[in-house]
Formats: structure tokens, sequence, C-alpha cells
């Protein structure tokens, strides 16, 4: 078969996934710039608050996106690898001392363990079966954490205080920080997502997405993409919940295991755009803000109406853009160049 | 011409179906053969074994002397088999490129690598007009090209292409035509089933004849187009006495 390879292609100007990847390149480090200093004009802890959570749940998201979206396992248990990563490192730094920022480490690894033990016998399972068993997992997980005493239990753990450090994710009052504690996490999400989807993975995934048979039948291991996908998905997710604990400073079962999470944590990356790499940040921008306005002004105690309006917000979504809120922006570039995705 | 790759008393039942039962042949190095056979014969089952999509309940196939039989398609695609699929397989979310590189990757590392791969194959099966186009967007016998280009891209040995000109106008499957003569002169044997007897008997060296499971006779197509049994098979026993 070395006949079919030459003679080589006469030489053409860079084809459109190198000149796409450019582009994405450049909007993303463009973006970065324009984030960083975004706070330098952001006072109100309010609005400090809200940059801060659209950031970390983009990272969550898009790390979420690397599972259920390029590779195309719809995940309904990722709370168990947030708070995974949330009890490890707040355990690590109770018990041992271990600052955050190496917990944040650890906290990361135990959940992409963590997703390789779920993974392993659930990715015998296909489409919506392997969503169904991952709500089960994490639910099991909810309830293990609730009756574990050496983790607290219901009562929870709080972060001891530690005085003002990077080393120890404690600013006092200040929420500066945060921002580009979040933000550095949101990037590195991204990163990895850019990475992993010009590479033999990325490619592995999608295939694996659109069709099992045909990516079979090139060689693709159809077993090891996934679990490789659920590694780097659970680790990502458990590193957003080390941070995510240090920010609040306070967990329990409740507060980081629960069920509703696991949609949060997907929701942005469905609603902005699945399989893209732009998706996941674009939906966490207009779901977070949402969901934030909508609660302090309509009030969330007893009404509801907050959630009526979220839950519109995404039926009317879905309803008039399938493919995300990327596909608003027509460009292939943005859009990945996944018509479907 | 060397046996390329053996079947050897293969047999396969799906329940209630004995889809194949004792086939034997052989693919000699750089030959077309066609499988050819009514509706229900086991062409496609058959396909689906010497790809490793599924394993044989007996018997064994064997590509240049070891066997590929029950080591699933992986094994099969990296040592040298590639396929079509009756019914088109593309990557829809994918362009016509990037489905292309997912074979590259077979035997490329680098994502440069498995570009400029695939991007020669992608000349070679006549789409480079289309290479960046989504795959979702290809009309039905750009489609077929696409699986033989992605196909390709795992540089086969054995290229198994399944009916890949049914349902194509005279004029397309012409073309189609010129497309499998040209791979063969590149090296790659092929094995193709087809429905389109006329299209077919022309470009083949040699035809198996399957029915009801079984191999009914094997030869040059001139010949079992003529056998009682392969018109018996077809059309029914009035007229194999004709």
């Amino acid at each position: 078969m070395t006949d079919a390879r030459a003679p080589a292609p006469a030489p053409r100007r860079p084809n459109a996934i190198l000149r796409r990847r450019r582009r994405e390149l450049a909007l993303g480090a463009a973006l970065l710039a324009a984030l960083a200093a975004l706070p330098w004009f952001i006072s109100d802890v309010y609005t400090q608050n809200l940059l801060i959570l659209v950031l970390l749940y983009a990272g969550l998201s898009q790390a979420w996106n690397v599972l259920g979206g390029y590779c195309g396992q719809v995940s309904l248990g990722h709370a168990l690898y947030f708070g995974l990563g949330g009890y490890t490192s707040t355990m690590l730094l109770l018990d041992l001392g271990l600052p955050p920022v190496f917990g944040m480490v650890a906290g990361g690894l135990v959940g992409g363990v963590g997703a390789l033990l779920v993974g392993w016998p659930c990715f015998r399972l296909s489409g919506h079966y392997y969503a169904v068993a991952t709500v089960v997992v994490g639910e099991i997980g909810y309830l293990l954490f609730i009756n574990w005493d050496f983790v607290g239990g219901a009562s929870g753990l709080t972060v001891p205080i530690a005085g003002r450090s990077w080393l120890y994710l404690q600013f006092g009052v200040s929420k500066l920080p945060w921002i580009y504690v979040t933000l550095g996490f949101a990037a590195a999400a991204w990163t990895v997502a850019y990475l992993v989807e010009g590479s033999r993975w990325g490619y592995s995934w999608r295939a694996v997405k659109d069709d099992v048979t045909a990516a079979r039948s090139l060689a693709v291991r159809v077993f090891p993409s996934k679990m490789a996908a659920a590694a780097i998905s659970g680790f990502l997710t458990g590193v957003g919940g080390a941070i995510y604990a240090q920010y609040v400073g306070y967990i329990d079962p409740d507060s980081i295991l629960a069920g509703s999470f696991s949609i949060l944590i997907a929701l942005p990356a469905v609603l902005g755009g699945v399989g893209t790499l732009w998706g996941p940040l674009l939906g966490s921008a207009v779901l977070i803000p949402v969901s934030e306005l909508s609660r302090s002004y309509l009030g969330s105690s007893g009404s509801g109406v907050d959630l009526m309006i979220y839950g519109g917000l995404i039926v009317a979504v879905s309803l008039a853009r399938p493919a995300g809120l990327v596909s608003l922006f027509g460009t292939r570039g943005l859009a990945g160049g996944r018509g479907r995705g | 011409m060397a046996e390329l790759l053996e079947v050897r008393e293969l047999s396969k039942r799906f329940g209630g179906v004995q889809a194949n039962s004792d086939i034997s042949f052989d693919v000699r190095a750089g030959e077309i053969l066609g499988l050819i056979g009514p509706n229900g014969a086991g062409k496609t089952s058959l396909f689906n074994a010497i790809s490793g999509e599924v394993a044989p309940d007996r018997g064994e196939i064997r590509l240049d002397g070891r066997r590929i039989s029950g080591l699933g398609p992986v094994a099969a695609s990296r040592a040298g088999i590639a396929r079509t699929f009756q019914v088109v397989r593309s990557f829809d979310s994918m362009t016509v490129l990037e489905n292309v590189m997912v074979g590259a990757f077979t035997r490329a590392g680098a994502a440069r690598d498995a570009m400029r791969r695939a991007e020669a194959v992608i000349d070679t099966a006549g789409l480079s007009a289309r290479i960046d186009a989504p795959a979702v967007s290809l009309t039905p016998p750009e489609k077929r090209r696409l699986e033989i280009a992605r196909a390709l891209a795992t540089e086969p040995r054995v290229l198994l292409l399944d009916e890949m000109l049914t349902g194509l106008t005279p004029a397309e499957a012409r073309n189609g035509v010129q497309l499998v003569r040209d791979l063969r002169d590149r090296g790659i044997t092929i094995v193709m089933v087809e429905h389109v007897m006329e299209v077919l008997l022309p470009l083949i060296d040699r035809a198996v004849v399957l029915n009801l499971g079984r191999v009914l006779t094997t030869g040059l197509p001139a010949e079992v187009v003529r056998d009682p049994e392969v018109i018996r098979a077809y059309l029914g026993d009035r007229y194999a006495q004709a």
C-alpha cells in the first residue's frame, strides 16, 4: 500500500483544520488576555462572584465536554468526581496540613481514578443505559459520603483558616485572586480540550461518538478511548471540586456531591454546544448569570420562578439552536466544524 | 499467484440462522475476487467475520499464514484488512479530511503525519475537491468514496468492498469500477460483494458463489454464470433445465 501515498499532493496552503486550529488558539489567547484584564474594571463583590462562578463552571463543563461532548459518553454523575476532588483536598488539608495547591492535584487524581472505576463497568453499556448508570453511581457516592463519619458524614467539613496565602488559596475577604484561580482553571481545561481535540485521542473519541462499528473497523480501540476520556474528564472535574471547596470554605454531601451538580456541570456544554471548544464557556457565560440574577431578583424562596426562567431558557435554546449557542456564530472556526456537534 | 487470505471451514450461526457453514476459499495476492450470491447467501456475514466484527463459531481465517479470525476488528485492521459497509457509515460530525484521518492514525502517530497520509488517499479516491466538506453534505457516491479513502488510510493489504456500486447511476458505477481497478493496480487485493452482475462480472478475476450459507462454486466469472447450480440458485429449477 505504499504506492497509495505517492505521489505526494502538490504543496498547498495550510488545510482547513490547521487554519481553524490557529484561529482558535489566537481567539483563546485574546480572550484570556481580556479576561485577565477584566477584574480591573470590576469592583463590586457581587459581579466578582458572578465572574468566578462563570469561570469555574466553564472549566468544569469543559471537563465534562471531554467525555460527554467529544467522546459522546453522556455522564450525569460528574458530581461524584467534583465531590471526590473537594473532599480529597479538604481532608488532606485537615489531616495532613497539605496546602490545597497540592491538594488540588491530589483531588484531580482521585477524581480521575474515580472516573476510571466508574467507567470500567459502565462503558460496557451504551447510550441511555450508560447515562442512567452514571446517575445511579453518583447517588451511591452521595449516600456513602453522608454515612461516612471519617469525612464528616452529613455535617460536612470546614476548611480551617490559614491566613492569606496563595499556597492555601485563602485571600481574606478579597475575591480578586479567586478570579485568577478560576480563570487559570478554565484556561487549563480549555487548553487540555484544545490539545486532545487535535490529537489521535480526539479523533478516536469523535469516531466512537459518531459510529462505533466504523471506528472499530479503522482500528480505534473503543474501550481504552472511553477510559482515556473519562480519566482526563474526571481529573479536571476533581481539580474543579478542590477549587470550589476552598472557595466556599465548607463542604458537605449536599453542597458538593448532590445530583444537581451533575446537571449544572453538564448544562453549560449542552447549551453552548457539545463537543466544541467554545460551547462550555459560552454556555456558562449565559447560564450562570441568568441563574444568579433570576434568583436574586425573583427570590428563590418557594416561588420557583427563577427555575422556570432557567428551564425555559434551556428549552428555548434547544428548540432554536439544537447544535448549541456556538452555532449562532456561524463560522466554522468557532463551531469547530462540527455541524451536528 | 500466492494465497494472501485463506478462509477455512468457516461456520457462523446467528440464533436459528446458519449464516455461514463450512466456507472455504482463497484470495490470491493482487486479484479482484467477487463474492456473489442471492440475498441471504451469507455474503455480508462472511465480510463481518473476515473484518473481525464477529467471531466465527468454527473455522479459521488467515492473512499471510497468520490467523486473524476471532481477534476482533482492531487486530484485523492492524494486520491489513480494511472494509466498507453496505449501508455507509460515515462520521457525520466530521469533515472528509477528519474522517479519513481517523483511519490514517492506524499507521501514523502524529496528527500532521496522519493529515498528510489522509490527504494523499483522499486524492487517490478522487475526493480532493470535497476534502473540507462535512461528511453529512456528501452525495451517496461521494460517501462511498469517503469510505474507500478511510479504508485506504489504514494501508490495507486486502480491501473488502460491500456493495459499493449498489444504488449508483450507471455513470457513477463506471467511475466506481475504474476506482477499483486503480486500487488493484496499486497492489491492493480486493474482495467485493455486489448485486449488480453486469458491472461485476467484467471487473473480477474470479468469483466465489455463495448460496444459503455455503460455497456453491468457485471459478472464473464466465464459468460460474453458466453453472447450472448457480442458475438454479438465482432463478429457480425451471431455468436450470433450459
